[in-house]
């Protein structure tokens, strides 16, 4: 049935920059806090008060700017939003309409079938956020708590330039990754630090005239904005299939029933009458601002990954695995650098024993009990011999809980390998004492049960036997009693 | 400016406008719009749009937190609070 429509999506991303101090005051800016203990009398618009602009603000824009190759405004200019809402104390908000700091900017996204999309990115400037209602709080009255009014968001309007619920994500993913590596973002989905309106028109395939969009507010993770945006393609598909016409409307996304519906209609909401706000001047933007903060620019996410493969000679995989945030990758340098197994080794532990550890606490590496330099630690002593594959897995897990080194795991619990000739050759003379019937089997050909005689010797050491030196005492005991 | 462009902008800016006022308040900007609609004639050919009466620029801030938690004193002047919240009469979304 869908085919026969052609869906046209465009993204409104709201990214909260991760800055100290708000966007127009000197409050903390960090999320969370016990309710208006981070609103100062600018963010609670006391009389008299002004607003005076974050510069480390206007450089993340910047920054932002120059990696979506889009022309940074000279000058730009500040806008009064105007409308009445209780979270909103001074009745507008401080965003941009006329002359927004970044314009016309270009974004490529990786598709599916692994071909490359450009997408426009027709805008990104700057706004300040609302405080939060909390409805129900005491006597039917609202709460309002203000300690996120006046934080710094920074709204990026893409073009209507995607086409499918996959490509709207990949986009959004794309300008998550770009936030985070540039350090101008949390990426924080839970708390909100990227926030998503879309809107979603169907036109008959080939078309040229868009058709009536519906909007949909809100969306704070990526799961949800695909799902929406499917839904939301169905919707309107069948509306049209049936004659129907589609309202330009806001709708909201239900992720319990997966569906939208209609927000309770806002009167004249699009009526903000914006203007120049007289409270403050113009922001100049000179070429030397640029300049400054183009040469201070991180490695990005694709450029970081590179890297990992060309310098490190990790796999694709791998590093598209180390690279999955600029924590992640940070972590796997620190370790790698201060490992002697190589960072192929640390690698492989960061991608399997690590990455399963966490996954199973589910936390992030952020918040890993252990650091880059103890596990290390622990590859070193897979590369001198102290430890087998086996063993290390043991101790592993002890570092994990306890958070203690690997040295001290090894010593406390006996773990070390077990490479002494002598010791190795007694417990394989008991193994195949105990083993008449294998041993008979072995020497008339069977050499499968070879298999057996190992597995003995490392259960009777508890895997801590040095395998290559088992496989060769095991050899040669078979043999000189032949 | 007609009755209904005068209630809605009533509206929107949260003004209660009386029923006796709005043919007047009407009347009074349509003549202020057509004082404005005489600028439209001026050539602004070489003119930079104006954000602002005065030629400087916005002075900028480091981004540091200086402010520190003045809530108690904040919330004296406030008509309704508990547990830190400002209280509001019910909001419907």
């Amino acid at each position: 049935m869908t085919e026969r429509w052609q869906p046209v999506i465009g993204l409104e991303l709201h990214m909260r920059l991760k800055t100290a101090s708000k966007m127009f005051s000197g409050a903390a800016s960090a999320y969370g806090g016990a309710p208006n203990t981070r609103a100062c009398a600018v963010d609670i618009a006391l009389p008299g008060v002004l607003p005076v602009l974050n510069g480390g603000v206007l450089k993340m824009a910047v920054a932002f700017g120059i990696v979506i190759n889009a022309r940074i405004a000279e000058r730009s200019v500040f806008a009064r939003k105007n409308y009445f809402y209780p979270d909103l104390p001074k009745g507008y908000q401080i965003s941009q309409y006329e002359s927004p700091i970044v314009e016309d900017g270009q974004l490529e996204i990786a598709l599916d079938d692994g071909g490359v999309k450009s997408v426009g990115i027709e805008r990104a400037h700057l706004e300040e956020d609302a405080g939060k209602s909390v409805h129900g709080a005491a006597d039917g009255m609202t709460g309002v708590d203000l300690n996120r009014a006046g934080t710094p968001l920074m709204e990026i309007v893409s073009r209507p330039q995607l086409a499918s619920a996959g490509e709207a994500v990949a986009y959004m993913k794309k300008i998550h990754s770009i936030g985070c590596f540039l350090g101008i973002c949390d990426g924080n989905m839970q708390e909100g630090s990227l926030r998503c309106d879309v809107n979603v028109s169907l036109k008959p395939a080939g078309a040229k005239r868009l058709g009536v969009r519906a909007e949909i507010k809100n969306l704070n993770s990526f799961r949800f904005v695909e799902r929406a945006i499917r839904h939301e393609i169905k919707r309107q598909a069948a509306l049209l299939e049936s004659g129907g016409e589609v309202a330009q409307e806001t709708r909201l996304y239900d992720p319990d029933l997966d569906a939208t519906r209609p927000m309770r209609g806002k009167e004249e909401a699009e009526d903000y009458r914006y203007f120049p706000d007289p409270d403050l001047l113009p922001v100049a933007i000179p070429p030397s601002l640029v300049d400054e903060v183009r040469a201070a620019l991180p490695e990005l996410q694709e450029q970081m990954r590179e890297r990992f493969v060309r310098d490190y000679g990790l796999s694709q995989a791998d590093a598209v695995q180390l690279t999955a945030s600029p924590e992640m990758a940070a972590w796997f340098e620190d370790c790698a650098g201060a490992c002697g197994g190589g960072p192929q080794l640390a690698a492989n532990w960061m991608t399997g024993a690590l990455s399963a550890a966490l996954n199973h606490a589910g936390i992030g590496i952020a918040d890993c009990p252990l650091d880059a330099r103890r596990l290390a630690g622990l590859l070193d002593r897979i590369a001198d011999g102290t430890l087998t594959g086996n063993t290390a897995r043991k101790v592993f897990d002890e570092m994990w809980r306890t958070g203690a080194g690997a040295d001290e795991v090894i010593a406390g619990k006996g773990l070390a390998q077990i490479s002494d000739t002598g010791e190795l050759a007694a417990v394989i003379a008991e193994v195949l004492a105990n083993s008449e019937k294998q041993v008979a089997q072995y020497r008339s050909g069977k050499e499968k049960v070879f298999g057996y005689f190992v597995g003995q010797v490392m259960k009777a050491t508890q895997g801590r036997a040095n395998p290559a030196e088992v496989n060769r005492l095991l050899k040669e005991s078979l043999e000189k009693a032949d | 400016m007609n009755i209904e462009e005068v209630i809605k902008l009533a509206r929107l800016a949260r003004l209660k406008v009386g029923d006796g006022e709005v043919e007047g308040l009407g009347r009074d900007l349509s003549a202020i719009l057509a004082l404005v609609k005489r600028l439209e004639s001026a050539s602004l050919d070489d003119v930079e749009p104006l954000a602002h009466p005065l030629d400087a620029v916005q002075r900028l801030r480091a981004d540091e937190v200086t402010e520190d938690d003045r809530r108690d004193a904040f919330q004296k002047i406030a008509p309704h609070t508990r547990d830190g919240f400002y209280l509001v009469p019910k909001v419907i979304d």
